[in-house]
This record gives structure tokens, sequence and C-alpha cells, in this order.
């Protein structure tokens, strides 16, 4: 496996083998013996790099600054390669008076009424979670939180977008059930509910499954929090958990050189997590925020404190003098590079005045929560130049730097783009040629195969796992197209929020395919009747270094930041990761984006499943959008055909920002009782979910005139939506449409038939559709969704088998 | 009529406890762990969560806080105490309640809207429901499958002391598919699924949870006009 650790391969014990045979390296001795050969290049910094920290220090690093340096100017910290295209998104950024932070902060905020902001980001997890799932993955909803936290918001929900490599790999069935477990095990603990993402599987996430965690928090505007570390003798505090050894070295994270044979005196690479700690931090956090008693405060996430230290101070130009013998610790053998270097979880650098230390400590106090007293702000240079930060470990000063040196002056590649050889090979082959069923018979037969393929199958193993009912804020979640929550109690204000992407989609057109992705999550959340107004991405791409990733990531930042241009919503905030690949392979490019939509009035959201009970006569089914013959990257042509080719379906921004005027009305007026986004699977897989939602069955008519039965129910064009509108609201609703120039056809009725009907074609009983469709993630992955556990009955039973009369009360697990 | 919530560390759903109360037309009391004046409320809620982690058992830390000593001394003098989830944990730990809640049989928290069968109604907490009456209440859990010896299970049943079953399938493998129950004077309640998160049509599976909040506050007002509170206490 290739991560960013070969990068920046920093462990530890390289660092240190020398470091207490006569106290620590330090500036001291870096002067007088700058010749020391150091070893720069295990921990991923080239030649010409080790040359720059040498000319900004005037000397050699010390060991830990040569630690430091190599850390924050990793791919992870730095975004050395990715940096000059992420300036589209900032050159792009649409007029928008709501965001009151944006790139660059922990995470995006925007102002949603005149009390409130939200702010959402979404990160990956992806490389710890594939060598140990459950840590990996349940650090990753522990990390994202804080940067909420940091914003001064309420994290109030989690989402979590995963791929993983083919379904039914024996490699998955090791990873998938532990990043399961991880995101419930940390987000259920934290009381966070969880409202959504995505479940896909695909062979090229086998060696590198994308483990990604999306947050959303709430704050009134006034407490907004910042990172600098301004005022002159402020006290820099250490708030949360304890510093162990976990997690160094893994901003980058797991070198096959922490995995060698004399790897057995490291600990892993992967951080622990300890969901409890962080539910104290949180309520502790926003306890100081409200009595006024923080001046600046950064979350410890990657590179730890190291980050921490070098960005408040770099964010506000002053210095800072710390104390590290001050930082609690797991292990007191911990020497000041590992100390700094430490991913260990849980934990913020709060800025504080020194009239205010003391109140600080209380409130940590009454949560059960360390707070240490670790250094002090110092001024800038007399002469406007930024101060210095100056650590010492036991009085040897072992970090003297400028810290804008580490968190700004990194360096910055333009790295060469190629477009992939194959890709006119690729596009050529296009899936639309493929042989296709015909016959009403082959399409129900297709409807049930694809329904139970693992993209498209019930997905509720995955998610009865997770608490999606805590805060108690909770309108709608998964299978829902959004997660829909409620702000306010008082004015019914809300949001909406949806993650989508489609690998495939941007394997054969980047541009495009990011921009497909960002019209899925914007369509999915207008379909609930909110109004988009911001986004947040995930960019996971292969390594950087290979010109046609590189060559990926700058078209799909190029279709996405046109594509927010285009649609009037700014991208806030988010994340890049490189170097998913298995040896030279990468996976495909996977764009995640995250749409947030608001509501002002949170009761007016739209269901995706159809009415119950159906009425006499039915609801109206009408599709809105342009259905054409678009199949190439489709789930058909992949289940069916094992296909994948041509170019996907065109996407038309205009055209989605019409759907979402009609629907945003719609749902407003009361005009529609149900809505549901077309994507992955077609019109085919929204009427099975529609129907089996509540259990209203349906008839479904195509016109005379268009595409075939076959077209209409598996294309995957884009800018489409299925309807449901109750009986005398027709007229409206088809005007609505007209009025917005979306194209509105009739395709049926609900039913009060407990079956799926397509006329001349095929009908199927919808405990039918159920039973294939609910079957596939059971089978796969163990323990039967419904009912008791039959693997482990035998404890229990045990004991029941003991009970002998005859009137018992069923009990036990056995279920009938 | 003042319904007091505890928040220990690591409580989550005990804003959602409060909101209940709210609801049914209680004034909420928030309770601190460490804190043992009770403050004069008529009831106690003990909300679901994590308390301290449960990184022990489930409960085994809560059960000695502080605010325990005064519960538990109360609810033996009879005042309504609800245990919903992680509180019905610590009900079992103070032995408020008989039994204990274990890791759910097939080892995966499971979140779900869940058919429940009320049976004991003459309860603090179940009085406004009808016996056998069905409820839709979500369940999120990871622990808890309801054990007991027979004779204590036995016991409960003849007593009339099972508040409620699941009905429709058994989320977590529960013993005889208990959901709740109740202590020898009704007053004490202990449920795994969460009545708090089934109180408003915008957020739950139903209203069916108000029930649990209302019946306290009917068996107060019962217990102000002079009458005995439901579930026969002396």
């Amino acid at each position: 496996m290739t991560t960013q650790q070969d990068k920046s391969g920093f462990a530890a014990t390289d660092v240190l083998a020398n470091e207490f045979e006569d106290g620590p390296d330090t500036v001291a001795k870096a002067e007088q013996s700058p010749d020391e050969l150091q070893p720069f290049a295990d921990l991923g910094l080239k030649d010409d790099e080790y040359a720059k920290i040498r000319d900004i220090l005037g000397r050699r690093p010390t060991a830990s600054e040569l630690a430091m340096y190599s850390i924050m100017w990793s791919e992870h910290c730095s975004y050395k390669s990715s940096k000059v295209h992420l300036r589209e998104f900032v050159a792009k950024v649409p007029k928008n008076t709501r965001m009151l932070a944006g790139i660059g902060e922990n995470a995006g905020v925007v102002q949603v009424s005149d009390d409130l902001a939200v702010t959402f980001k979404v990160e990956s997890h992806n490389h710890p979670s594939y060598v140990e799932p459950y840590q990996g993955a349940a650090t990753g909803v522990g990390g994202i939180v804080r940067d909420i936290l940091a914003m001064g918001a309420r994290p109030i929900a989690v989402m979590d977008p995963l791929r993983f490599g083919a379904a039914d790999h024996p490699d998955t069935a090791r990873v998938l059930p532990g990043v399961v477990a991880g995101i419930g095990g940390y987000g259920n603990c934290l009381g966070l509910p969880n409202i959504g993402g995505e479940i896909v599987f695909d062979p090229c996430y086998q060696g590198n499954p994308l483990v990604n965690a999306l947050s959303i928090g709430v704050l009134p505007v006034e407490r907004l929090q910042k990172k600098e570390a301004t005022g002159t003798g402020n006290i820099v505090v250490l708030l949360g958990a304890r510093t162990g050894r976990d997690g160094i070295g893994g901003v980058s994270v797991l070198a096959s050189a922490t995995f060698d044979e004399e790897a057995e005196q490291r600990r892993p690479s992967v951080q622990v997590g300890d969901p409890f700690m962080e539910k104290l931090l949180i309520e502790s956090c926003l306890e100081l925020y409200d009595a006024g008693l923080v001046s600046g405060i950064q979350d410890l996430g990657g590179a730890g404190l190291t980050c921490a230290l070098t960005e408040t101070a770099a964010a506000a130009g002053t210095g800072m003098r710390v104390w590290l013998e001050r930082v609690p610790l797991r292990e007191p053998s911990m020497s000041p590079t590992e100390i700094l270097a430490s991913e260990s979880q849980e934990r913020m650098l709060l800025i504080v005045t020194p009239e205010n230390l003391d109140a600080v400590l209380k409130v940590a106090e009454k949560w059960g929560v360390w707070a240490t007293a670790i250094g002090e702000v110092t001024p800038a240079g007399e002469d406007g130049t930024p101060g210095r930060l100056l650590i010492t470990w036991n009085d040897h000063v072992v970090v003297d730097v400028p810290p804008g040196s580490l968190a700004d002056d990194g360096p910055i590649y333009e790295r060469p783009l190629r477009e992939p050889s194959d890709l006119i090979l690729l596009q050529a082959d296009r899936a639309e040629t493929l042989p296709r069923p015909s016959t009403g018979a082959e399409l129900r037969e297709t409807v049930l195969r694809m329904i139970a393929s693992p993209n498209l199958c019930d997905k509720t193993w995955v998610t009865e796992q997770y608490d999606r009912y805590v805060l108690g804020n909770t309108v709608l979640a998964q299978p829902e197209d959004s997660g829909v929550l409620r702000l306010d109690e008082e004015t019914n204000l809300g949001v909406a929020l949806s993650v989508d992407g489609n690998g495939r989609f941007a394997r054969l057109d980047p541009y495009e395919g990011a921009k497909l992705a960002l019209a899925e999550a914007y369509r999915n959340v207008v379909v609930t009747g909110a109004e988009p107004i911001a986004v947040t991405d995930c960019l996971n791409f292969g390594s950087p270094e290979d010109p046609a990733v590189m060559w990926q990531f700058a078209r799909a930042v190029q279709g996405l930041a046109d594509g927010c241009q285009q649609l009037g919503t700014p991208v806030t905030g988010g994340n890049v990761s490189f170097y998913n690949q298995t040896g030279a392979v990468a996976i495909h490019p996977t764009p995640v984006v995250g749409v947030m939509g608001l509501f002002a009035d949170v009761t007016q959201r739209v269901p995706m499943g159809f009415p119950v009970p159906a009425k006499a006569g039915g609801d109206l089914l009408f599709l809105l959008g342009e259905t054409r013959a678009e199949l190439s990257g489709s789930e058909w042509a992949w289940v069916t055909h094992s296909h994948l080719g041509g170019r996907p379906p065109k996407v038309d921004l205009a055209a989605e920002q019409a759907l979402g005027k009609v629907m945003t009305r719609a749902s407003q007026t009361g005009l529609v009782s149900a809505a549901h986004d077309l994507s992955d699977g077609g019109l085919a897989q929204v009427l099975v979910e529609s129907c089996l939602r509540y259990g209203v069955g349906a008839k479904v008519t195509f016109p005379a005139e268009g595409e075939s039965a076959f077209v209409q129910l598996f294309s995957e064009s884009a800018g489409r939506a299925l309807v449901s509108v109750p009986l005398g609201h027709e007229k409206a609703f088809v005007a609505l449409a007209a009025e917005f120039g979306v194209p509105c056809t009739q395709i049926g009725v609900t039913s009060e038939e407990a079956t799926l009907d397509v006329a001349d074609q095929f009908s199927i009983p919808l405990e039918e559709l159920r039973a294939a469709w609910s079957a596939t993630l059971p089978r796969l992955f163990g323990a039967p969704v419904l009912g008791g556990q039959p693997e482990a009955e035998t404890a229990v039973r045990s004991v029941t088998l003991e009970l002998t009369e005859p009137k018992q009360q069923p009990g036990g697990p056995i279920e009938s | 009529m003042r319904i007091g919530v505890v928040t220990f560390p690591g409580s989550l759903d005990d804003g959602d406890a409060a909101r209940a109360a709210r609801i049914a037309g209680a004034e909420a009391v928030r309770l601190w762990h460490g804190d043992p004046d009770l403050h004069g409320v008529d009831a106690v809620v003990l909300p679901g969560g994590f308390s301290y982690g449960d990184y022990l058992r489930c409960g085994a830390i809560a059960r000695f806080a502080p605010v325990m000593e005064s519960i538990i001394d109360a609810a033996r003098g009879g005042l309504p105490v609800l245990g919903i989830c992680n509180g019905f944990q610590v009900l079992c730990e103070a032995h408020l309640l008989p039994g204990a809640l274990t890791r759910n049989q097939h080892l995966h928290f499971r979140n779900r809207d869940q058919w429940l069968k009320v049976e004991a109604t003459n309860t603090a907490w179940t009085n406004g429901f009808t016996p056998g009456q069905e409820i839709l209440i979500p369940v999120k859990n990871g622990e808890g499958c309801f054990v007991a010896d027979p004779a204590t299970l036995d016991k409960l049943e003849a007593e009339g002391r099972v508040i409620a079953r699941y009905v429709r399938g058994n989320p977590n493998g529960s013993q005889r598919d208990i959901a709740g129950i109740t202590n020898e004077a009704g007053n004490v309640v202990g449920i795994m699924p969460h009545p708090e998160h089934a109180v408003e049509a915008l957020t739950g599976p139903s209203l069916d949870g108000l029930g649990f909040f209302t019946s306290v506050l009917r068996a107060l007002a019962g217990a102000a006009a002079g009458g005995q509170l439901a579930g026969g206490q002396q």
C-alpha cells in the first residue's frame, strides 16, 4: 500500500534513538553540530525542502524541529500538491453574504438567520480505517466533530460517506463491519445522530476503502470562535485527554516502515478514540464559550500539538513560549519530539487571558477534563515581524522557529498533469450499445436483480447501528434523500444535508463527474424542499505524483468550482485525500460533495415514501426532468455487464436549479406528498424505494411516445425527480413546473394494492421486492436484520428452556 | 408539577427527556450528578446515554453518584422514577429494579422503531395506557438484553410487574420479550426503548411516548388530591 506516510514516514523511534543519551537535541547542539546527518528523507522531506528548513533557521533543525517540519510540510497538512488547484474555489466563489468563515478555517460557517449560523465539513480518514477499521473510523468521527466544535458550534449530527471494495470480497467482510461499528461506537456514545451518508462498493476501493466523515454544528452568530493566539501574555491551555504515544506520525499515517520486523516497540499509528472524553470536551468548551472565557481555540487533530501551536501563533503573527514538560502524559517517558508529534485524540488548545484562567480551570474541573497551562503568547517583533515559537523541555530549548514557516510557508508544487492514456478508449466504449432486456419478463428479472445488488440494496443492516434520534431534532434520516434537522424549536428553522459522489462517473470524466456529484447532492437537498446554500467537499484521489491522477484532480476541482459558481453555492471548506491507491493502481477519482440547504419552516419537508394510507384513486405520480438514453457508468451497466465505459450523463445545472425552484415552491405550498431524487439505478430504484418505505404500491404507465420502458426504468439522466401529488393539486403542480420550464410527465398513481405494476411490462408484489432488496447485506455480513439472532440463541435459550409453565409468555430471543 | 432530569457525565438524552416533560405539561428541572439536592421535584427521569462512558458495566458507576443516593432514598419513599435505557441500567445497578441488562445478543447496537405491548398500567408512569395497547417507540441500545433468573422472571410476571413487551420482533434478545418492568410499589419504572423520542409528530415515529410523561402527571395530581399514587404506594 502506498500512503502519504511513504512521503512523510515519521517514526518516532528513528528520531529518538539518540535523544536520551545526553539529553534531547537542542538548539545549542544544533548550532554546535551543523554537519550532523539527519534522517530527513526517512521523514518524507526532499533534499530541497531540507535545505529550505536550514535556510529558514540559519542552522540545522533540532530533532524536534525536523519532525515538526516533516509533519507540517506533509501533503496532508500543507496541501502542497493541491493548493494551486484549490485556489479555483476561492477565485470562483459565488457572491454570498451568508458566509462567515470559509476555506482555511477549521470548518466553513454560514449564517442561517439573524441569530444563528451553521458550520459543516467533510473529511477523510481513509488509511487509518483500512489498517484498523474500528478505531480508524471512530477517530474519523471524533476529528471532524472537533473541527465543528472549534468554530464555536454545538455539533448536532454526523454523516458518513463510505466506499468499500467488492461486497463479497473477504477483506470487505473485515473492513466494513469494523468501520460501521467504529462510527456507531463513537457517534452513538457522543450523542450525535447519524442522519445519512453513502455505502458504495467497487473493486477499485479494495485496497483502499474510503471512510469520509461529515459533521454539522449550530452556533449563535456571536459565539463564532477564532484560532488566533492574540494578546501578549495570554495563557496557552491544553484541554482534554492526556497525551500518549498513540497516533505518532499519523498525519500521514502508516508507512510500511511502521510495520517492519523492528516495529514491535512502536505503537499503532492509528489513534485510539475515547468518545466519553470527547463528550466532556464538547460540554466544557460550550460552557467556556458561553461564559466568554476563550480568546482563541484550535482543535488537535492531525499533527497534534505541532499543528495547533504553529497555526494559532501564525494566524495572529504572535510568538509563543511553551514548556513542554507541563503537558500531561499517559507515559512519562515520552520525549519532546513524541509529545509534539502525538495525535492523541480529544484535545483542544485554548488561548485565555490570565484573569480568566481560574474560571477556565473551574469549568474543566466541573466536567472532569484535564486543563493545563502549558505556555503563553509572546509579542511579535518590534519591527512588526512575527514572533517566534520557543519550546523548552526541562530547560532544554528544543524548538525555536518562526511559526509561519511551518504553517504557511510549506512547499507548493505545480505537479505535472496528463490525461490518462486509456481515457479516450474508455470513453469510446459506451454502455448504450450493450444488450438490453426487452420483454416484460426480462425487465422484471432485471428490476429484482438490480435492487438486490450491493450498491442499491437496503442499507438497514448498517444504519440500524447508528443512533438517529438523539438530540430530538432529527426530522428525516437515512434512507431519505437528505438528513433533515430542526435547528430551532421556536421558529422551526431547519437544514437539509446530503453527501454524494460517483467514482465511476468521475473516472469517465472527472470534470463532469465532479459536477454530477454536486448536482446529485443539490438535488437530494431540493427534493426535500430545502434551498441549497453551501457546499463542502472531500476529494479522494490516488497519488499526486502520477500525472494522470493529478490531471483527474485538477479537472475535478475545476468542475466543482465551476458548478458551485453556477449554482451560487460556495465551497466553504473540505479536505483533500491523496495517495489512495494500492501499488500502481489508483482508486477511481472520487470527489464527494456535501450540500446544505435551508428550511424557513422545517415542518414543510417532503419525505421520499409514498404516503399511507393510499387514498382511493391514489396520489398522482409525476416525473420531473428529461429522460435520455444515458447508461454509461450506470449501475445497470455495472451490475448486468460489469461494464464501465462511455461518457457520464449530461449535467445541466440550470435545469437542476429550475427543478430546485419547483420543489421548494411545491413544499412551501404543500402541493406534493412525496419526492425522491433519481440517481443510481434510475427510476426503477426510486419506484421500489418509495413503494417500500411505507408499503404503498404504484401503477406506472409510460407515455407511448418517448424512450423505451427499459430506458425509462434504468437510465441515470441527471436533473430528475419523482413526486407524488395528492388528487386536486395536479393542475397547480403542472402549472408550477411549467412556470420554471421543468418537463413534467404523469407516469402513474399510487395504489392500494401492494404491488408495483408497470403497464404492459410486469407486476411485482411489494413482498417480493422487499425480500430481494433487504436480504443482501445480512447475507454478506451476517446477523439477520429483523428479529433475534440465531447464532447467539443458545446461551439464553438454556435459561428459557428451564421454564416449563405451559402458559409462559413467548420469551427469549426466538423470533417467529 | 416538576419533573427532574438527571445529567450524568455522558448522559445524552437528558435534553430530550426534559423536552418530553415540558411537552407533557410539566416543568423540567435539570439535576446534576454531583449534587445530592433533588430541588423539590415531584418525579425523576434517569435519561439515556453512556453515563461515565459506561466503560465498566453500564450504569455501574452512575449508581454511586451523589444524586443517586438521594434518588434511591426518595424512590423507596414513593417518588416516581423513570429510568430510560441507560437509566434502566442504573436502576438495576442500584437494586431499585431486579435483573440486569446485558449486551444485545447479536452484539450490535440497534436503532429501530419498535412496537411494544403495554401490560401493567397500574404504575406511576403507565396509568394512561390501556392493558394490551400497542405503541410504537424507538429503541436504540447496545446493551438492552434484559436477563434475570427464572424465579425472578416468574415473580415479575406473577405480580404483573412487566410494563411492556416487545412485539413484532425482539430487538435485543431480552428474556420473555421484556422491554420494561416496575418495582413492587409501581413508582419506579425502567424501560429500554425511548419514550422521549416519540413525543412530536415532526421528529418521532408516533406520539405514543408522551403517555409515560402524562401518566406521571396524572398520578401526581391524583396523589395531590388526596388519592393514592397509582401503583399502590402506601
